[in-house]
């Protein structure tokens, strides 16, 4: 056991839809209670990984490891959400009829056949679990309300709180700071922050200011035509001639 | 909400004694020519409104907690009333107008003995169990076939109305022995008792009511567990119910057979009170009246349909004598008015008095707090 074990592992990944090469052999490792910040411009892949990483795609080639053991390449979507791969996605999806604790309540990780949801209690420490939730989320005070009625970056924070109530490993955040006020960004970066370490999370992002918040002391990857361009702190990224290039410089010339 | 679910099962509390207690009695003991006497005639027109409002029930089931509009409800229905009719049939004996043991229209279609599947239905324990068994085994395998496929919204609907249409094309049929267009009639005895006798339709009738009290309790329990939760989530979101570990297939099908038997238990009080059954009772316009009556009432609720089934037929029963040609349009300008005008049926009509009275109320509130954020819409 030399090797050092990653939490996730791709290796020499290949999709393409119709001809056009999402990810042309991607490789990607990430460490246990790491959290990565993935950046790169549109169509880089971004999207494409995390399907890849979901089950919502199957590689072409290559493989996509969970823990060293599970081929994520040759599971469903339930069967990889069953390992504990939770996924955010861009604009926020939460039961907009079901309150605040209800919505939390239907995450919380457990049986989910039929039979076993008629003669569901739910116990002190699944309550607890709610709680700790709500008042990590920021949303004690609004337990009972619908979420529909919720502002947008609650509705957000409901939907990462409702990742961390399903116990995932591994949180696939798909730009959280979309369309949030600069306070909300800023306290969704704290949320993300104070969940490192505890789980392992993946931010894809395009907002900056919010990615070297995130990202200060840690790695950040460019994707680039559904490859790595390079990897690192993020100041070493931001400075990079070939990052300023096909993404920051790209942007600027805008 | 807690005021609000109190103040419902008041309210049934109270039609419950209304319908179950007092309406019986009075028709049992009151004397014929006082004010209080509740004729034979009443009696079994509302055992056909109670029984309505068992079907009412299992469109809302699916329509307003899953939201799976079925427009195959007047097939589980009728066919729960085919069940019991066949043990009805049998149970005419030698009374019939061929003075045979086998019913009416095998003898007019020229049998000489009973077909071996309808032996069994000499036993009312066997036709009671087929009652459930057989409407429940269809929506099993249907629903299976649908949500493995993923099929939903209006093709769900459309799917189900090909099926309710596809069968009673079937059952139209004389060699399917089942009483071809005519169906079943002329019932005489059931469990010993007369079925043309006041003392029997009493019974039924608190059987039936019985049995919406038992049906609306049922559904009660089971939309407040976690069950209800997802149930309504895959209404509101079902692709998002997916991303939560759960199979919604399998969610929607246990629905779908639970308010197919529901339908069925309806269909079985209603033939042996109506004294008929045909295939003109599972057609696809039957199972909209159902959803007319629900939209009415109110869905999402289960007070609502029950509601909506009774206010509707009554509705129905005065306009079919006083303006039979009216009817129909009275019925469609009803469901347009709720439609446009009160989307959550006749049972938010409190509320929303309640709510606007609150805003006449608003300048003189010293607390300036007239609608609380979460208070619920309906």
């Amino acid at each position: 056991m030399s090797q050092k074990l990653f939490q996730l592992t791709a290796e020499g990944v290949n999709k393409s839809f119709d001809g056009f090469h999402a990810i042309r052999d991607l490789n990607f490792h990430l460490e246990a209670g790491e959290l990565r910040t993935v950046i790169g411009p549109n169509g880089a892949g971004k999207t494409t990984f995390l399907d890849l990483i979901t089950g919502r795609t199957q590689p072409d080639s290559g493989k996509i490891e969970f823990e060293g053991v599970h081929d994520l390449g040759a599971m469903s979507e339930h069967e990889i959400y069953r390992l504990g791969i939770g996924r955010k996605f861009q604009t926020p999806t939460v039961y907009t009829d079901h309150t605040v604790a209800e919505n939390l309540l239907l995450s919380l990780a457990g049986n989910r056949g039929v039979f076993a949801s008629l003669f569901f209690r739910l116990d002190s420490t699944q309550r607890d679990k709610i709680d700790e939730i709500l008042t990590r989320i920021n949303l004690s005070s609004h337990r009972n309300r619908k979420a529909g009625t919720l502002a947008h970056g609650q509705k957000q924070w409901l939907e990462i709180g409702m990742l961390l109530a399903q116990d995932a490993k591994l949180l696939l955040v798909d730009e959280p700071a979309a369309g949030m006020t600069d306070e909300e960004t800023v306290r969704t970066g704290e949320l993300l922050l104070s969940l490192a370490g505890k789980h392992t999370i993946i931010v894809i992002e395009h907002d900056m200011l919010f990615v070297r918040q995130i990202s200060t002391g840690r790695k950040v990857t460019v994707l680039h035509q559904g490859a790595v361009l390079c990897e690192g702190p993020v100041d070493s990224v931001q400075s990079n001639p070939k990052v300023i290039e096909v993404y920051l410089g790209r942007k600027h010339s805008r | 909400m807690n005021t609000k679910s109190r103040t419902e099962i008041l309210a049934a509390a109270a039609l419950a004694l209304v319908l179950l207690v007092f309406m019986p009695a009075l028709n049992a003991w009151a004397p014929e020519n006082s004010f209080f006497y509740v004729s034979n005639f009443t009696i079994n027109v509302w055992g056909k409104y109670l029984a309505y409002g068992i079907l009412a029930i299992s469109v809302d089931l699916l329509w307003g907690y899953t939201g799976l509009l079925s427009l195959g409800q007047a097939l589980f229905f009728s066919l729960g009333g085919y069940m019991i009719g066949m043990h009805l049939m049998l149970m005419i004996g030698k009374l019939g107008q061929y003075k045979s043991d086998l019913p009416d229209f095998l003898v007019f279609l020229g049998h000489w003995f009973l077909p071996a599947f309808w032996r069994p239905f000499a036993s009312f324990a066997f036709a009671a169990l087929m009652v459930f068994l057989i409407p429940m085994l269809l929506a099993k395998v249907f629903g299976y076939l649908a949500f493995r496929s993923r099929i939903k919204g209006v093709y769900f609907s459309i799917l189900t109305q090909a099926l309710t249409y596809g069968a009673s094309l079937m059952f139209f049929r004389n060699d399917m022995l089942m009483g071809g267009n005519n169906g079943f009639t002329d019932f005489k005895f059931l469990l010993g008792g007369d079925v043309r006798s006041a003392a029997t339709q009493r019974v039924l009738y608190i059987c039936t009511g019985i049995a919406l009290l038992a049906v609306y309790f049922g559904c009660r329990w089971l939309t407040r567990t976690k069950f209800g939760l997802v149930q309504r989530a895959i209404r509101d979101s079902e692709t998002r119910v997916l991303f939560s570990g759960y199979s919604a297939a399998n969610y929607k099908l246990f629905v779908f057979v639970v308010a197919a038997g529901i339908a069925a238990l309806g269909g079985a009080l209603y033939v042996p009170q109506v004294g008929i059954i045909n295939p003109s009772e599972m057609t696809p316009d039957k199972s909209l009246e159902a959803v007319v009556w629900v939209a009415v009432g109110g869905r999402g609720t289960l007070f609502g349909p029950i509601l909506g089934a009774i206010l509707v037929n009554a509705l129905k029963s005065w306009a079919t004598q006083a303006i039979p040609d009216m009817w129909l349009i009275l019925l469609g300008s009803l469901f347009l008015v709720v439609v446009l005008f009160l989307p959550q049926g006749i049972i938010s009509i409190p509320s929303k008095v309640k709510g606007l009275l609150n805003r006449r109320k608003k300048p003189s509130d010293p607390e300036g707090r007239v609608l609380r954020p979460n208070a619920p819409l309906s």
